[in-house]
């Protein structure tokens, strides 16, 4: 049965329509169209879908939406636009740091709750807040790179 | 005169305004065949065809891989796309630009070499005597056949080719849309295909009635064992998934072999075996030692972090497909030919999904797509599951390789002989004969499963890289090819040679040390190659090697050296490594000739990744199965390498601008697993000779 829900993500409001267990990702990408959060194995495993809940980074695929509301939700959206990067996207851009990029997003919501609890996380801090995140393309040292410099431009 | 020999994406397109059309707008638009994969191909060929039309990278737009208006270029595959497909630009380009300079030089009556184009501007230095691309567009038919007569710039004059250009695509994928997976249509509706629980499974009854009874269910496409459904909501076609895979009777039978060990699995399956180079110089001194090893790699996962996608819709009679497929004109044809529809009905337009590192999950899934909106009549975006993607995409062939060597009195490698056992490294569809989608071999009337056909020598499928590019006066390749597929496999990352140059390389080492020679100027002694000389030079001056230096017991440094399919880049690897519980690689050199390089930046980005995917292989990936289906369905079960495993990288280029270029994208894999396998001799002394090196491995390994 499908009930209604209001959202709030990236600092605004949503009414959605939906089934009290739909994950929250196809909520966010379908209902809300907010494609920037990437649908990558449905079993909470790989990380491509990451986004934040009350600042703390969760994987949206297993994240029922009626555990949602009451608390804000951020998406790779509520960080920057293409055109206005945030701080850890201009980051990506400087380093170039990405192949195919499908997991990108979802690392660097990870990468934004850690730098939001710790401005200067050392080489084991960050890799430790991308200990659920998976990059197949080999990328990683360009991601640590370009994680360091957010830190960096946030000191 | 004789004509030059063109490229062959040229060749086979060889009219120019299928790769370059000039727009009202004041701007270009170049058409490609060769598609972004996540390894940067798109920037590069924009590079190429800017600085040979003399334009801003700004002012370009580029369309790759649409059978609407892309020239067929065959697949994004082989790293062949700078070789042929930067190639065939550059040369069409460089044409065109030629063509709009002289009708601008008949105008102002002066000699075409006076002539200079700035951002699309065609002018007389110290005049003002200008026009441009666009203001003669209507002068110039583009509709006449290439003739490769215009020469490109020199190097010396590049001034966009050879800078780090930054990624075209990188903005978008950052912030939001970007993806196949993304796209919507009007009355488009999410699709999930049901695939048999195991690989010789046949579907038995439905009940479909009651399929279509589900929450917002609006199509079900059941063909023999092919069962595809549609809803109005995505979590409604999973939940509906769900409910038909609780539901679905299956015949069942076993269909794959006893798993063990791959050196024994492979070799119990029948197979021909064929000798595909021998060479043999007289005069050669006689071997007075001999050895000999048996090398292994087992069935690997292409494992894209997003699963295989497609959407696909009818409209007025022609089916129109978005795909991440890496050949957008063979998925027309086979898709057409499935579909009973002219090639003409069919069209396949290229939109970038994740990493595919070969022939994963992406043609198929758009066979699926299509299947699904014929059935329901309306768009249909439908994506696979992580098991699926696991268990049903091709993987990469596993592999056996013997090697014996003999060396004379002089401790020079005499005689070479390369054994291998392993199946076809190449199905792609449109490779060989008949229809190589999943879902066709699945529906009613089945469509045959295609003969395999493994890719010939020089470039080799099973035997890529078993040629040795080492001074061996004697060498001997046979291929034991194996008919059978019973996992279903195609091409992955590097094909053969990554099992090829990771026991050419290790044996090499045990050679080096039954000879006392320090492994790199054992390498140096068998090499004449001036470049390949000039990598391993370069990466063992960069990585510290010092010749004779003993492991400690724990730490341990290797070399590995390649040049991929022995015609493209050449790469050199030094891996150093830390032993613990487990193998840790903690430090990666890398030292590479791609003859002329296009972007530096995208160049190492390549080799970066090819080592880190490298390291995963080796020191965590094989895919298992039992007798009835591949039983690795999740991350859970194929872990690979995480951000705490990897280590620091460095690459050295070794740039020669007046050398074509040479393709990178797969050269880093076969070094970088050599380079592991032979620290990890230098650190414990212990020959580990079948991938990958799990600790239980290394243990039995021990001595």
């Amino acid at each position: 049965m499908a009930e209604n829900f209001t959202l709030r993500v990236n600092g605004r409001e949503h009414a959605v329509r939906a089934e009290a267990n739909t994950p929250l990702v196809y909520i966010l990408r379908n209902d809300l169209k907010l494609k920037g959060t990437r649908f990558g194995c449905g079993q909470g495993n790989c990380g491509a879908c990451t986004v934040l809940i009350d600042g703390k980074p969760v994987q949206s695929c297993d994240t029922p939406l009626w555990s949602a509301p009451g608390h804000e939700i951020t998406t790779i959206e509520g960080l920057g636009s293409a055109e206005a990067p945030g701080r850890l996207q201009q980051a990506f851009i400087d380093e170039q740091a990405m192949q195919c990029g499908y997991c990108i997003n979802g690392i660097i919501m990870s990468a934004e709750a850690l730098l939001r609890e710790k401005p200067a996380p050392t080489d084991a801090e960050i890799a430790q807040a991308l200990e659920r995140n998976l990059c197949r393309c080999g990328t990683h040292p360009r991601v640590l790179r370009a994680i360091k410099r957010a830190a960096g431009e946030t000191r | 005169m004789n004509s030059p020999v063109l490229p062959q994406s040229l060749k086979t397109n060889p009219q120019l305004e299928r790769w370059v059309r000039f727009n009202a707008d004041r701007t270009v638009t170049v058409f490609s065949g060769k598609v972004e994969l996540g390894q940067g191909i798109v920037t590069a060929i924009a590079q190429i065809a800017a600085e040979e039309l003399d334009v801003s990278l700004a002012r370009l737009a580029i369309v790759p891989g649409d059978t609407r208006c892309s020239p067929d270029e065959w697949y994004t595959a082989g790293s062949q796309s700078i070789e042929v497909g930067g190639a065939s630009m550059r040369l069409a380009c460089a044409e065109v630009r030629q063509l709009f300079v002289e009708e601008a030089a008949r105008r102002f009556e002066v000699s075409a070499a006076e002539l200079r184009v700035r951002d699309g501007a065609i002018e007389l230095p110290g005049t003002d005597l200008a026009t441009s691309y666009w203001d003669l567009a209507g002068e110039v038919s583009l509709a006449r056949a290439a003739t490769g007569r215009a020469p490109p710039k020199p190097s010396a004059a590049h001034a966009i080719v050879g800078k780090s250009a930054p990624r075209r695509d990188i903005r978008a994928k950052l912030s939001g849309a970007a993806y196949v997976h993304d796209m919507e249509l009007p009355g488009m509706v999410y699709g999930r295909v049901l695939r048999p629980p195991a690989q010789g499974a046949r579907l038995k009854t439905l009940d479909e009635a009651a399929i279509r009874a589900l929450p917002g269910v609006v199509g079900l496409c059941v063909s023999g064992s092919f069962v595809a459904i549609a809803a109005a909501r995505e979590e409604q076609a999973v939940a509906a998934l769900e409910a038909a895979r609780g539901a679905a009777q299956w015949d069942d039978s076993p269909a794959l072999p006893e798993p063990g060990e791959i050196a024994s699995v492979l070799r119990a399956l029948p197979s021909t075996r064929t000798i595909t180079s021998s060479r043999h110089t007289p005069g050669a001194g006689a071997a007075v030692t001999r050895r000999e090893a048996v090398y292994s790699k087992p069935y690997i996962a292409h494992a894209s972090i997003g699963l295989s996608c497609a959407l696909a819709e009818f409209t007025d009679g022609k089916l129109t497909i978005w795909s991440h497929t890496q050949g957008p004109h063979h998925l027309r044809a086979q898709i057409a030919s499935v579909l009973g529809m002219a090639e003409s009905e069919v069209e396949v337009v290229h939109r970038d999904g994740a990493g595919c590192y070969g022939h994963n999950g992406a043609d198929d899934v758009a066979l699926d797509a299509a299947l699904l909106a014929r059935a329901c009549s309306r768009p249909v975006l439908l994506q696979w599951t992580r098991e699926d993607e696991l268990a049903w995409s091709p993987c990469g062939s596993a592999m056996v390789v013997k090697l014996r060597a003999g060396l004379d009195a002089g401790q020079r490698i005499v005689e070479w002989q390369h054994e291998i056992w392993s199946h076809t490294h190449i199905k792609r569809p449109g490779w060989g004969e008949g229809v190589n989608l999943l879902a066709a071999w699945h529906m009613d009337p089945p469509l045959p499963i295609p003969p395999p056909k493994d890719m010939p020598l020089p470039a080799g499928g099973a035997d890529r890289n078993a040629v040795p590019l080492y001074d061996f006066p004697a060498h001997e390749v046979a291929y034991n090819f194996i008919a059978d597929m019973p996992l279903r496999v195609s091409a992955l990352r590097a094909l053969g040679a990554y099992a090829n140059i990771f026991a050419i390389e290790c044996f090499l080492d045990e050679l080096a040390a039954e000879a006392g020679i320090d492994p790199v100027a054992f390498r140096l002694q068998h090499l004449g190659d001036a470049r390949a000389r000039a990598v391993i030079e370069a990466v063992a001056a960069a990585a510290g090697w010092k010749a004779g230096a003993a492991g400690d017991g724990a730490r341990g440094m290797g070399i590995g050296f390649g040049r991929y399919k022995n015609l493209s880049a050449y790469c050199a690897v030094v891996a150093e490594i830390e032993v613990a519980e487990k193998i840790r690689v903690t430090r990666a050199v890398a030292a590479v000739d791609a003859g002329q390089i296009v972007n530096p930046d995208g160049l190492r980005n390549q080799i970066e990744g090819g080592i880190v995917q490298a390291i995963s292989w080796t020191l965590k990936e094989a895919l298992q199965w039992d007798r009835e289906r591949v039983t690795t369905r999740s991350w859970e079960d194929y872990p690979i390498l995480r951000f705490d495993e990897v280590p620091r990288i460095e690459v050295v280029l070794i740039d020669h601008p007046e050398q074509p270029g040479l393709g990178t994208g797969e050269c880093a894999a076969g070094p970088t697993a050599a380079a592991i396998g032979n620290a990890l001799w230098h650190a414990l002394g212990v020959r580990a000779r079948d991938l990958p090196f799990t600790p239980e491995r290394v243990a039995r390994a021990m001595p």
